[in-house]
């Protein structure tokens, strides 16, 4: 392998990272509030893909953009892949797992409530938009915007990392500083005592969802932009970011990123090395590996609850 | 129902009454109600009665201690009270006004502080984040209230950068107090203050809750440490298995055989029933 290889692939590996950070949000979201692993994440992020892709074949982007056009297509296609992608968690969260928290169902149930709202959901999807690819409509031309060490960063790569930054700023800021996520981070301690304080655990745990959602939607529109979207799409990626999240310490935001970035950049790498028939190997090894020595994760940390 | 009775007169006639009073449903209101008032409260979990009907009022401004062993259903009483738990039969009355049915969450804005059995502060939160988390229900928190908490606690201003689970368990508790005192309780509802902490730790907890209390807060306290709750209470109440077996004044439970017995280890020789 060359420096000049290095590089490179550093470059792949670091806009896929991007893309697994922001959808490993959504994970480490939901379990941190409900101890819940919403593998319908995936549809979410799915969901979001078709819904920038269908909002730009909507407007017939122009044979020529100018910069200004290009701009507003690739902020449309972002906030609609977002929007739809917060509504389909948000009736996710409302249909499929309120009622079970309503009963107090076994984790167990909601598990596989889960992994049966992700394989309607994506069968939806198949029936609705038909089972085949649908191509990305073509918003800019995606050339070289500038030269590092010899790589080439075109404006797609640019894109995928500069908004996938700009979101994990924005997710950080809201659990970190507003009032909203002290409400997440206090359900997800100890939801009981947080109600005593005055917090109302189903528009927390709603709004959660609706987060996570934002998230993976402009994620599956960011993916759709280097590739097609289709109705199977969210499956790998959402397995990786699930992973990312566990390989950060699931529940932790930072964790989640850090898992993304790391995941991203092993895969891309075993690819170059190994070939593509390798792909997840590597990231899932490196998981195991992570886990071998640190169960709960890099940043995962267990401050024992007190009594 | 029966007609309410004079808990008063329970007091006046200085004997530790074993009777269960009642009321109707329409003497509510007014300000001879009490701040708060569980009427035959029966509580489930599953198909166990786990209150059997009880009674209890707390007047504006008192202390009322509520003892009993373990199991006894004290935390459960105490949860009924601020809508944790949701009684099969009976009810919930603040200020005679019917609260039960009304979810935690916005009971707190009745004025309900409740500390909870083992403190559970938020064990990854600083302390200050503790603190705004317990002014959760404003849209921000009173500096004063912060200013009062850090006054009666000054340890917690001294460490109000540190993460809370690092915190003795001492500390812990006060940061619970704190914690509730945060949200401008009228009525603050302790499970256990105590419990796990050293002598001089405790005393010092009592000191506090009793200047809390001065300074315009009713307290409901559930205490295994009999005696140190009947020190600081007005009033107490016994709960056994369910069932509320005597109320009094706190000097009379205090002085009273059968709670030196059961709950003050000291040998008596006494009528045990």
């Amino acid at each position: 392998m060359t420096l000049f290889d290095f590089w490179d692939v550093l470059v792949l590996g670091v806009v896929l990272g991007s893309l697994y950070a922001v959808i490993a949000i959504g994970y480490t979201l939901v379990y941190g509030v409900l101890q819940l692993l919403n593998f319908a994440h995936s549809e979410v992020f799915m969901t979001g893909g078709f819904g920038g892709v269908i909002a730009l074949t909507l407007v017939v982007p122009v044979a020529s953009p100018s910069l200004a056009q290009s701009a507003g297509y690739v902020v449309l296609g972002i906030c609609t892949g977002a929007l739809l992608g917060a509504t389909v968690a948000f009736f996710l969260e409302k249909v499929a797992y309120r009622p079970l928290r309503r009963r107090n169902a076994p984790r167990l149930v909601f598990l596989i409530t889960a992994i049966g709202a992700s394989f309607f959901l994506y069968n939806l999807a198949g029936k609705l938009f038909g089972r085949n690819a649908m191509p990305m409509p073509r918003m800019y031309e995606n050339r070289t915007v500038f030269t590092i060490f010899d790589t080439t960063i075109n404006i797609t790569q640019l894109l995928i990392v500069g908004s996938g930054v700009l979101m994990l700023l924005i997710v950080d800021h809201v659990v970190n500083r507003t009032k909203l996520g002290s409400g997440i981070r206090a359900v997800a301690q100890d939801p009981e005592v947080a109600s005593l304080m005055g917090v109302n655990i189903d528009k927390v745990v709603s709004r959660t969802f609706v987060l996570g959602g934002l998230m993976g939607g402009a994620a599956g529109f960011l993916f759709g932009t280097t590739n097609q979207v289709f109705y199977t799409m969210g499956f790998l990626p959402g397995i990786t970011a699930f992973a990312a999240a566990v390989l950060g310490g699931i529940g932790n935001v930072r964790g989640a990123m850090l898992g993304g970035m790391t995941l991203g950049i092993v895969e891309a790498f075993t690819v170059d090395v190994f070939g593509d028939a390798w792909r997840y190997v590597g990231a899932f090894g490196a998981l195991v590996l992570v886990l071998m020595f640190r169960p709960t994760g890099i940043l995962g940390e267990r401050v024992a609850r007190t009594a | 129902m029966s007609d309410r009775n004079d808990h008063r007169t329970t007091e006046g006639a200085g004997r530790v009454s074993t009777e269960k009073s009642t009321a109707t449903a329409s003497d509510a209101a007014g300000a001879e109600a009490p701040l708060l008032e569980l009427r035959d409260l029966h509580v489930f979990y599953g198909a166990i009665e786990a209150l059997k009907g009880i009674n209890l009022s707390v007047r504006t401004g008192e202390v009322v201690a509520l003892l009993g062993a373990n199991g006894a259903g004290k935390s459960t009483t105490l949860q009924t009270a601020s809508g944790m738990i949701a009684p099969r039969q009976g009810g919930v009355l603040l200020h005679g006004e019917r609260v039960d049915g009304i979810a935690s969450h916005e009971l707190v804005r009745f004025g309900i502080g409740h500390v909870p059995e083992g403190r559970r502060v938020f064990a990854r939160m600083s302390v200050l984040e503790n603190l705004h988390m317990g002014a959760y229900r404003f849209k921000r928190p009173d500096p004063r209230d912060l200013e009062r908490v850090f006054h009666l606690f000054p340890r917690l201003a001294e460490r109000r950068k540190q993460v809370a689970g690092t915190l003795s368990g001492g500390e812990q508790q006060m940061l619970a107090i704190g914690r509730a005192l945060m949200g401008k309780p009228e009525l603050l509802l302790l499970d256990e203050p105590s419990m796990g902490l050293a002598p001089l730790i405790v005393q010092q907890i009592f000191d506090i809750l009793k200047e809390i209390n001065e300074q315009g807060t009713t307290l409901l306290l559930v205490e295994q440490n009999a005696s140190r709750a009947l020190q600081l209470a007005n009033r107490g109440y016994v709960l056994e298995t369910g069932e509320m077996v005597m109320e009094g004044p706190a000097g009379e439970l205090l002085a009273d055989p059968r709670i030196r017995a059961a709950y003050l280890g000291e040998h008596v020789e006494a009528e045990h029933s």
